[in-house]
This record gives C-alpha cells, sequence and structure tokens, in this order.
C-alpha cells in the first residue's frame, strides 16, 4: 500500500488528507488549527495523528504540502496604463497563486507608498512600458519602491530596455531583486509565464521559511507551494487532461473561502461568431482573486459591495446587522446551532460573493450600430460555452442549497453582457480536494484526476 | 536592442469602423519603412489610441477613417493625449475623413484646429506621410 499525506496549511486550519495510491482513493481526513505564531509542527502532527488514528499502523510514503498560512502570498502589483500593463502584472502575480493585495497604474504617490507599507507584501511587482516602449515609468516607480519601508521582494518585468537600470535603483535602496522578462513585451501581448515561474521560485527558496514554515518544509519529499497554485494546477489537469485519462474540457472553478474568493476558467475564450476582441486577449488558463470578496474576514466589505447594488432587501436589516457582528468577533463560526436562524442570510452572501466575482472574472460583449450594420465588441473572455462549473470552499460545500449560490456563475438575463456560462453542469467539491490533488498531480497526474472525477458530484 | 532608436507609430481605424484593408497595407509600408509601428487593428476607441501611445512611448498617432464620421471621432483625440501627458505627440488623420464631397481645404482647416497635425485626403499615397513624418519629426 502505497500512501500520500497531503497537507494543506491554511490560515486557520492545517488541513490534511490521506489517498491511497494503488486504489486511487481518499482514505482519510484531519484537520487542527494553524500554529504558525508558535511552532507550525505542532498543529501538522496534530492533524497527522487524526490521520493515524483512522488508518492504524501505516506506513506512509510521501509528504506533499502547500500553504496559505501568515497572510498567503502577498503580492503588490504594478503598471502603466490600468487596463494594460498595469492588469498583465496583476493576472500573472494571480496566476503563480498569490494573493493580489492591490494592483497600481501610472507613477505611485507617496499616499500608494505608504499604503505598501501598510500592506506589508511578500513580493511587489514592476511592470510598465512595452519593450521599446515607456521607460520613464520604471524608472520613477523603482525610485519610489525603493524609498518604500519594508522588507520585500521586487521583482521587475516591465520594458527590458528600463530593467537593469531598475534593478540597480532598487538595490540601491536595499531590495532584493529579480529581473524578469516583460508581462508585456508587445502590445496586446501577454507573456505571464516567466513572472510567474519567478514568483513560485521566490515562494519556494526564501518566502517559506520567512513565514515560519522551513521546520515542516524539511519534512517534505517536494517543495511547499502556494495553495491557490496548486488548485490552479489541479483546475487545468481536470480541464486538459493527462496522458491515459481524459479531462473534462473547459472549465470554471470557485474556491470561496473566509478572506477572498478566488476564481479559475480554463478556456481560450475567444469570441463566438465575429465579434471583435477589445484589448488584451487573456490567457487560456485564468485567476482572478478578490480580496474584498469574502464569508468572515471580508465580510464587511461584501456587505458595501452588496449595498452598493442594492442586494439582502428580503432579510431583517437587524439580523444582518448581528451576522456581520458575529462573524468580525468569530472568524470561525458556522451559521449552525445557536447560529441556524442565520443560515439563510450566510447563504445569501455567498450568492452575492460568486456574482460578483463571477462579474470581475468573465468577459462583456457590446452591440455596437455602425453606417454597415450592427457589430460586436468583446472584451476579457468568452465564457458562454464552458460546461462545468466546479464549487469549492467551506461557505459552498456546506451550505444548504450550494445549488442556488453557484448558480450565480451562469449566465442570466439580468446581466445581458456578460459572458458568463450559459448551461452548464454544477459540480461541488465536497471533500475540498482540489489543492490536495494538485498537489498528488505532481506525483500521479492520473490518479489525482481519477479521484477528481469520482469525488466531484453533480448537483441537479 | 530593435525599437530603441526607431520611431514608433500608433495605428489603426477609429470608431466603428470595420474597413480592414487600408489598414493593413499602412502596417506593411511604414514597418517596410523602418518605423516601429504598433497596429491596433479596426474599431478603435480614442482611449486605445492613447493608452498604447503611452504604452509604447510613440512618437505618432496615425488614425485611419473610411466611413465619413472621422471628424466626429477624432474630436478631443488632442486633449485626451495632453490628459495623458503626451503632450507633443504628432496626430496624423487618413481617409474618407468626413461626409460627401467637400472642399478638402476647407475640411483640412477644420482637423488642425482639433490640434491634428496632418490631415489627408482619400487617394493619398502612404509615402506622403513618410516625408512628413520626416519632416515633423525633425522640428
Amino acid at each position: 500500500m502505497s500512501i500520500y499525506i497531503l497537507t494543506d496549511f491554511g490560515s486557520t486550519y492545517t488541513k490534511m488528507m490521506a489517498v491511497d495510491v494503488d486504489k486511487g482513493e481518499i482514505i482519510a481526513f484531519s484537520k487542527s488549527f494553524t500554529t504558525i505564531e508558535t511552532d507550525v509542527t505542532e498543529g501538522y502532527n496534530n492533524a497527522l495523528a487524526g490521520i493515524k488514528s483512522q488508518l492504524g499502523d501505516f506506513v506512509p510514503a510521501v509528504f506533499l504540502a502547500c500553504s496559505s498560512a501568515a497572510g498567503g502570498l502577498k503580492i503588490v502589483s504594478s503598471g502603466l496604463v490600468p487596463d494594460l500593463t498595469a492588469k498583465a502584472s496583476r493576472l500573472a502575480a494571480a496566476s503563480a497563486g498569490g494573493k493580489v493585495v492591490k494592483t497600481y497604474s501610472y507613477e505611485l504617490t507617496e499616499f500608494e507608498m505608504e499604503e505598501i507599507t501598510a500592506i506589508n507584501p511578500d513580493i511587489v511587482l514592476l511592470s510598465g512600458g512595452i519593450d521599446g516602449g515607456n521607460k520613464k515609468v520604471l524608472l520613477q516607480n523603482a525610485e519610489t519602491i525603493a524609498k518604500t519601508e519594508g522588507d520585500f521582494f521586487v521583482i521587475v518585468a516591465g520594458n527590458r530596455s528600463g530593467a537593469m537600470e531598475a534593478r540597480k535603483i532598487l538595490e540601491g535602496g536595499g531590495k532584493r531583486v529579480i529581473v524578469c522578462e516583460n508581462v508585456m513585451p508587445t502590445f496586446g501581448k501577454l507573456n505571464i509565464d516567466p513572472t510567474k515561474v519567478a514568483i513560485r521560485d521566490l515562494f519556494i527558496e526564501n518566502i517559506v521559511s520567512a513565514k515560519g514554515l522551513d521546520k515542516v518544509a524539511g519534512m517534505m519529499d517536494m517543495e511547499i507551494i502556494p495553495t491557490p497554485l496548486a488548485v490552479y494546477e489541479a483546475c487545468e489537469l481536470l480541464s486538459k487532461g493527462c496522458e491515459g485519462e481524459k479531462g473534462l474540457g473547459e472549465l470554471m472553478a470557485y474556491d470561496l473561502g473566509g478572506a477572498t474568493c478566488d476564481v479559475y476558467s480554463m478556456a481560450d475564450g475567444l469570441p463566438k461568431s465575429g465579434a471583435f476582441i477589445s484589448g488584451i486577449q487573456e490567457p487560456f488558463a485564468k485567476r482572478t482573486v478578490e480580496g474584498d470578496i469574502g464569508m468572515r474576514y471580508s465580510l464587511h466589505a461584501l456587505y458595501d459591495l452588496i449595498c452598493e447594488e442594492g442586494g439582502l432587501g428580503d432579510f431583517d436589516q437587524g439580523d444582518v446587522a448581528d451576522w456581520l457582528d458575529i462573524c468580525k468577533s468569530n472568524p470561525d463560526v458556522l451559521p449552525q446551532g445557536e447560529y441556524s436562524k442565520y443560515a439563510q442570510i450566510d447563504s445569501s452572501f455567498a450568492g452575492w460573493a460568486i456574482r460578483l466575482s463571477a462579474a470581475r472574472h468573465v468577459g462583456y460583449v457590446e452591440r455596437i450600430f455602425t453606417p454597415s450594420g450592427e457589430v460586436f465588441s468583446q472584451e476579457g473572455k468568452d465564457l458562454t460555452r464552458v460546461e462545468y462549473i466546479i464549487g469549492s470552499g467551506g461557505a459552498v460545500i456546506n451550505a444548504p442549497d450550494p445549488k442556488m449560490i453557484l448558480q450565480e456563475a451562469s449566465y442570466s438575463p439580468r446581466d445581458l453582457n456578460a459572458l458568463k456560462p450559459q448551461n452548464p453542469k454544477i459540480l461541488l467539491d465536497k471533500e475540498n480536494a482540489l489543492a490536495a490533488m494538485g498537489l498528488l498531480a505532481r506525483r500521479h497526474p492520473d490518479i489525482a484526476l481519477r479521484i477528481m472525477k469520482n469525488s466531484f458530484t453533480e448537483i441537479e | 536592442m530593435e525599437g530603441q532608436d526607431k520611431v514608433t507609430l500608433v495605428i489603426g481605424v477609429i470608431g466603428a469602423d470595420v474597413h480592414a484593408v487600408g489598414n493593413k497595407i499602412l502596417n506593411y509600408t511604414f514597418t517596410k519603412a523602418g518605423f516601429n509601428v504598433v497596429n491596433l487593428g479596426v474599431m478603435v476607441s480614442q482611449t486605445e489610441f492613447v493608452e498604447a501611445a503611452v504604452e509604447a512611448d510613440a512618437d505618432v498617432i496615425m488614425v485611419s477613417s473610411l466611413y465619413g464620421h472621422g471628424e466626429i471621432d477624432v474630436k478631443g483625440l488632442r486633449e485626451k493625449c495632453d490628459e495623458a501627458g503626451l503632450n507633443n505627440i504628432l496626430l496624423y488623420v487618413g481617409g474618407n475623413i468626413v461626409v460627401g464631397k467637400q472642399n478638402f481645404e476647407e475640411v483640412e482647416k477644420r482637423f488642425l484646429a482639433m490640434g491634428i497635425n496632418r490631415a489627408y485626403p482619400p487617394g493619398t499615397d502612404p509615402q506622403t506621410a513618410i516625408k512628413h513624418l520626416a519632416e515633423d519629426l525633425k522640428k
């Protein structure tokens, strides 16, 4: 029997899963509080003891782990024009599994400098200008970042003619700098993979130990990677398949957590008949992360967004306010037992979270009347033909009616121009296995894929 | 490195205009003439022209218009450039830029008054613009 122990160090819980790779089955689960402030191995050992108590004597073969503990991989990204290099830098940071706290454009101001210090990021991603284009803003922002207080890495991925000079400026300010290829070397063309790799390597080589994970890192058989990167890789595998096992084709996944809502789309997103693409063409594998949409730590921010849209009017406003307070003082709370009267409210929040983060991920089409007739212009990805939506994260999988929540991710006549999936099948990751399967896929993609296909159930 | 010492042009067909052939010819001709060309294709908004010029640090924006609505489509472009910090960028406009057959001298006057540096009537040889570029960029 060959057993893999897959661990996800989360901000609150250390979640563990044991997989028997010979049988291709998940055989045990366990979780314990993450103890990163003191000694992370404590929580890890507690979780492992939980697995051992279920399996009895066993000899685990391989240990793999990912982490979003201690604030996750916090990244601030910057570029020149919001819809061009700033967007490209945000996409690059998100695809590497970063929690992109803020994206800046144009010249950074003193106020923004202070904001960056307050965010206390792990990495600042500096871009701007296509190759041969504007380099003034890259150099100016390098000057500003060099003077910004904080112990963070800087990745320079902007106009290559300014990159080395930017590096010198930053190093002069005592920053540790990595220079990468431009995130947008020619106009409208994305080149985010080199930056993605650089962020991943930084995480593995430096940030893991800075976050107090080095002790457990030594106990693993492969490097610890950011949890969203593991989820991203699981989604990509589930869509594309691997040798000997077919994938599901085009899909989207929603991971709704306490602090963020992560959205993944694995689809080419090209226009249906005849629409023109305006703006940059987005990648097949896209991740967005919404830091102001979450079910506990970000619930107040989510509430503000919902109010702007005029939502939650069906509920007693006193109850809504109470639930906001309860979640604030106790982020681990579930709408069960004494709190069960808030279950409907919590579900409604979750539905809005999905709806709002979908709106920020999918593309839009606009109908334009011209002298030569009607034409369509598309911005972002057309996801109308996506066949599967996968729901993950506690607030979705534990809800009484997850379908109602996840339906907010599909096309609705209420929002005609948003290119959401039209008739998707909705699957539920009820074991919360996405991250663990992303880890397992690093050694056994075929088995990880089969487990996902078997355990993700369609909800009618 | 390529692109460093070359003159950068941003070209495209403005507004709701889908005429793609002339745009391809201009792209070919200007690239062959040694310019660094950022081609935005057809149906390009003013904002897209300006944003591309900012990222590319362009020297010139060359606007094509074939469907007769060039005047209203181009109106305000100079002001947008000023706002975006593209202070001395050259703006050229060419094609069937107004409706019907009008006296081109009058048309040109109106375009120059909008802050456009050069306006061209239908059938202008791209070499004319190339010649003007050499003159205007020296200034």
